[in-house]
C-alpha cells in the first residue's frame, strides 16, 4: 500500500514536473519607460501562445549599458540567450565571431523557416555579413525625418502643408520664421552623428568611408570629410551664428526635444521613433511630418536615409533546446502583427514588407498623416553602397569624437574642415586599435 | 611615547582576529588591483575571446595619448578648484556660526544637510539649474548680458562640475572646521579680546594658525574627493564634454573601459590613478600628519 502510493506520489511529481518544465529564454533589452511596456506586452503574449518556452524580457537600462552588461556576462559565463544591442555596436558584435550565434546559422540549424528577403532592404543590409547573410534580428529600426510646427509655418506666412524639402528651403524657411516673429530660432536636431553626418551623407549618396562604409571588411577607413560632408558643416556653423540653427547637445541631443516643444525651434529633425513624443508633447500646436532636407545640386539626392536603433543578437553558449526557442520567438516577433502593432505603438520602422501593407490595410497611415514617412524615405530608393548602412569597429567612441569635433566647430575653435578632418583622423586611429585588439 | 601594544596569551589570537579585515582587503582590494595590473599588460577584445601580452604599450599609448594629456590637465585645474572651493566655503561658514549665539544649530543642520544627497542627485540638481534651455540661471544671467552655454563653452562647464562638485563637500568641511574651532580654548580668544584684538584679528593670528592641522588634512581628503569619488556628479552634469574639456581622469577610465570597451588602456589607467592614490596618502601621513602640529 504504501509503496504504491510513493510510486504514484513519484510518477505524480515527474508528470507535473515534465509539464510544467518549458524551456527558459532570457532576453536582455533597453527599452525603458512605455516602450519596455508594451515589450513586456509582447513577450507575454508569445508566453501564452504556446507552453514549450519561457520567455523573460530584462530591461538593462541604455543601449551601451545593455550591450556591456551582456558583454560583462558572458565573460562571466552568465549571458543571456538574447541581447537588444544598438547598431553602432554592430560592428563589435560582429567581430566577436566566438560569442555571436548568428542569426541566419540559427534559423538554418532549427530547421525554422526563415525568409530574409521579407525583411526591408534598408534594414537587411545593415545587419548582414559580405556574403549578404543575416547575422541578428532587426526588432526596432528607425531613420531621421523631419517634424516641424506647423502654427509657427501659417504665423511666418509659409505654407503649413509644405515641409521644407531642401536645405536652401530650411534656410530661407529659418529666417523668414526669425524675421516675421513666428519662433526664435529656425530648426534645431537630436543626434548630430547619426543626422547631420551618417545620414546626410547616406541621403545625398556619398560615402563616410572605404570599403561600402565598412560593410566590406575590417580593413575600412573613415572618409567623412569629403567636400559635401565640409560643406555641410560649414553651413550649420554659419546658420548657429546666425541664430538659425540651435545646438541640442551631444549624442542624442538632450536639449533638442524641449526646444521643439517649446515652440523655440521650429523644425526639429530626430528619430521616427520620437513621434509618439513628439505628438504628446505639441498639444498647443499642429505638428507636420516629412522627409529630411537634400541640397537640390546635388546629384543623386535625395537617395534614401539609414536606420538606426537596435536589432537583437543570439549569444553562444546554451543549449540546443533554448536555440530551438529562440528560433521559435523569433519567428513570432518577426509576424505581420506584432510587427505592425509595435510599429504603429513607437514610431520604430516596421521591418517587414507585410507588417506595412497590414498597416496600409488597416488604414493606420491614412488615419494618421505623417507616421510612414520614414518608411518611405528609407524606401525612396533602392539603397547603394553609400546608402547600405554603415559598420566601423570602436563606433560607439567614433560617435563621441564626431560630438566633440562638432563641439569644436561650434565653439569657433575649429575649422568645418579641421573639424572633419580630425573626425577622419581620430576615428581611423580607433579603427586601427579595434583592428589590432580583434585581429 | 605611550605604547599602544597590548599582548595576547594565545598566539593565534591576533591573526584569527585580523583574519575578517584581511579577507576584506585582499578580495576587494588587492585581488582587483592586480586584476587590474596584469591587464595593464594585455590587449583584449571585448568578449575576451582574444588575449595578447603588448607589454608597456598601453602606458607608452597614454603618454602620446592627446586626450589623456587633455584629461590630466583638466583634472589638474577640476581637483584644486574644487579643494580651494569647497575649504574655503567650509572655513567661511564655520566661522561665521562660530560667532553666532542664537539660532546656530538650525543654520549647522541645514549646512549639513547637502552631504546626506547622493552626489548623482547634486549633479542632476545642478543640471537643472544651470540647464541653457531649461535652467532657472542661465536664464538670471542672461538679464546681466552673459549668455550661459555649458554644452559649448568650456569654461562654463568647468564652472559647473567645479561648483556640482564642491556643493556637497562643503558640509563635509563644515563639521571638521566646526570641531576644529570649538577645540580652540576661548581662554585663548579671552585673552586677546582683552588685549585688544578685534574679531578678524583674533581670528588669522590665533584661530586659523590652530585649524592648520585640520585645513591640511581637509586638502588632502578634498584632493582625494575631487580626484575620485566625482564620477557620478560629472557623469550627471556635463558627461565629459564639451569637446572632453571637463573629462577628469577618473571618468575617463570609465569611459574608455565601460563604454569604450578598450579595457587594456582602462585598466593602465587605473593603475596610474592607483599610484596617485598611493602618492597623496603617503604625502598625509608622513608630512602632514607629523609636521603641521603645533
Amino acid at each position: 500500500m504504501l509503496k504504491r502510493s510513493l510510486i504514484a506520489g513519484l510518477a505524480l511529481t515527474f508528470l507535473s514536473g515534465s509539464s510544467f518544465a518549458a524551456t527558459e529564454i532570457t532576453w536582455w533589452h533597453a527599452m525603458g519607460g512605455e516602450l519596455g511596456k508594451k515589450l513586456d506586452e509582447i513577450v507575454a503574449k508569445y508566453n501564452a501562445s504556446q507552453s514549450d518556452y519561457k520567455v523573460t524580457a530584462v530591461y538593462k537600462g541604455s543601449y551601451p549599458e545593455t550591450m556591456t552588461a551582456a558583454i560583462a556576462a558572458f565573460r562571466a559565463k552568465q549571458q543571456p540567450d538574447i541581447v537588444q544591442v544598438f547598431e553602432v555596436g554592430t560592428g563589435t558584435m560582429m567581430a566577436a565571431k566566438g560569442a555571436v550565434y548568428p542569426v541566419y546559422q540559427l534559423m538554418k540549424d532549427t530547421g525554422t523557416a526563415f525568409d530574409q528577403k521579407a525583411f526591408l532592404s534598408a534594414v537587411v543590409g545593415y545587419y548582414t555579413d559580405a556574403d549578404g547573410n543575416m547575422l541578428s534580428m532587426p526588432f526596432n529600426s528607425s531613420t531621421p525625418i523631419l517634424y516641424y510646427n506647423k502654427d509657427v509655418f501659417q504665423k511666418a506666412g509659409l505654407d503649413p502643408e509644405q515641409p521644407p524639402k531642401t536645405w536652401e528651403d530650411v534656410e530661407t524657411y529659418s529666417k523668414k520664421i526669425m524675421s516675421s516673429g513666428a519662433a526664435k530660432c529656425g530648426f534645431t536636431t537630436g543626434w548630430i552623428s547619426w543626422v547631420q553626418l551618417e545620414n546626410f551623407s547616406a541621403w545625398h549618396n556619398k560615402p563616410i568611408g572605404t570599403l561600402q562604409n565598412g560593410i566590406g571588411g575590417i580593413n575600412a577607413e573613415l572618409t567623412v570629410n569629403g567636400d559635401l560632408q565640409v560643406r555641410h558643416w560649414t553651413n550649420l556653423k554659419k546658420w548657429q551664428d546666425e541664430g538659425l540653427f540651435e545646438y541640442g547637445g551631444p549624442a542624442g541631443g538632450n536639449d533638442a526635444p524641449p526646444k521643439f516643444y517649446s515652440q523655440e525651434c521650429a523644425i526639429y529633425m530626430n528619430s521616427s521613433a520620437s513621434r509618439a513624443g513628439v505628438i504628446a508633447n505639441s498639444k498647443d500646436f499642429k505638428v507636420g511630418f516629412g522627409m529630411l532636407p537634400y541640397y537640390s545640386d546635388v546629384q543623386g539626392a535625395p537617395q534614401n536615409s539609414i536606420i538606426g536603433g537596435a536589432t537583437l543578437w543570439v549569444l553562444k553558449g546554451h543549449g540546443e533546446a533554448e536555440y530551438k526557442g529562440v528560433a521559435n520567438f523569433f519567428t513570432f516577433l518577426s509576424s505581420p502583427e506584432v510587427q505592425a502593432d509595435w510599429h504603429q505603438y513607437s514610431g520604430y520602422l516596421p521591418i517587414t514588407e507585410a507588417a506595412y501593407k497590414l498597416g496600409q490595410d488597416q488604414g493606420f497611415y491614412a488615419k494618421n498623416p505623417g507616421s510612414d514617412v520614414g518608411i518611405k524615405q528609407i524606401t525612396l530608393n533602392p539603397p547603394t553602397e553609400n546608402s547600405k548602412g554603415l559598420r566601423f569597429g570602436n563606433y560607439v567612441q567614433i560617435r563621441d569624437v564626431i560630438d566633440e569635433e562638432f563641439q569644436n566647430l561650434l565653439a569657433g575653435k575649429k575649422t568645418p574642415k579641421d573639424a572633419l578632418d580630425s573626425v577622419v583622423t581620430r576615428g581611423n586611429k580607433l579603427i586601427a586599435d579595434f583592428r589590432a585588439s580583434n585581429g | 611615547m605611550q605604547t599602544k601594544r597590548t599582548v595576547f596569551g594565545n598566539r593565534l589570537l591576533p591573526y584569527a582576529l585580523l583574519l575578517p579585515q584581511l579577507a576584506v582587503t585582499v578580495v576587494f582590494f588587492l585581488w582587483p588591483a592586480a586584476q587590474a595590473i596584469l591587464q595593464s599588460f594585455q590587449r583584449e577584445d571585448a568578449f575576451g575571446l582574444s588575449t595578447a601580452w603588448v607589454g608597456l604599450t598601453n602606458y607608452t599609448d597614454l603618454l602620446q595619448d592627446p586626450s589623456y594629456l587633455n584629461a590630466l590637465k583638466v583634472t589638474a585645474i577640476f581637483a584644486p578648484a574644487v579643494t580651494l572651493l569647497s575649504v574655503g566655503l567650509g572655513l567661511v561658514f564655520a566661522a561665521s556660526l562660530d560667532r553666532l549665539v542664537r539660532g546656530s544649530r538650525v543654520y549647522a543642520t541645514l549646512l549639513v544637510w547637502p552631504y546626506a544627497v547622493a552626489p548623482a542627485v547634486g549633479g542632476i540638481m545642478w543640471w537643472f539649474l544651470f540647464n541653457p534651455t531649461i535652467g532657472l540661471l542661465p536664464y538670471l544671467l542672461a538679464m546681466v548680458g552673459y549668455h550661459w552655454d555649458h554644452a559649448l563653452q568650456p569654461t562654463d562647464a568647468m564652472i559647473l562640475v567645479v561648483i556640482a562638485a564642491s556643493w556637497k563637500q562643503v558640509s563635509y568641511n563644515f563639521l571638521f572646521f566646526m570641531a576644529g574651532l570649538q577645540a580652540i580654548p576661548k581662554s585663548m580668544i579671552e585673552a586677546a579680546a582683552i588685549d585688544g584684538a578685534g574679531p578678524v584679528k583674533r581670528f588669522f593670528t590665533i584661530s586659523l594658525p590652530l585649524l592648520s592641522p585640520t585645513t591640511f588634512f581637509l586638502a588632502v581628503i578634498n584632493l582625494v574627493y575631487a580626484m575620485f569619488d566625482t564620477f557620478p556628479v560629472i557623469h550627471a552634469t556635463t558627461g565629459g564634454n564639451p569637446a572632453q574639456s571637463t573629462n577628469i581622469l577618473v571618468y575617463k577610465v570609465f569611459v574608455d573601459g565601460f563604454i569604450g570597451l578598450n579595457l587594456g588602456s582602462s585598466a593602465a589607467q587605473s593603475v596610474v590613478l592607483m599610484i596617485i592614490v598611493v602618492a597623496l596618502t603617503v604625502i598625509q601621513f608622513k608630512w602632514v600628519e607629523r609636521k603641521v602640529t603645533y
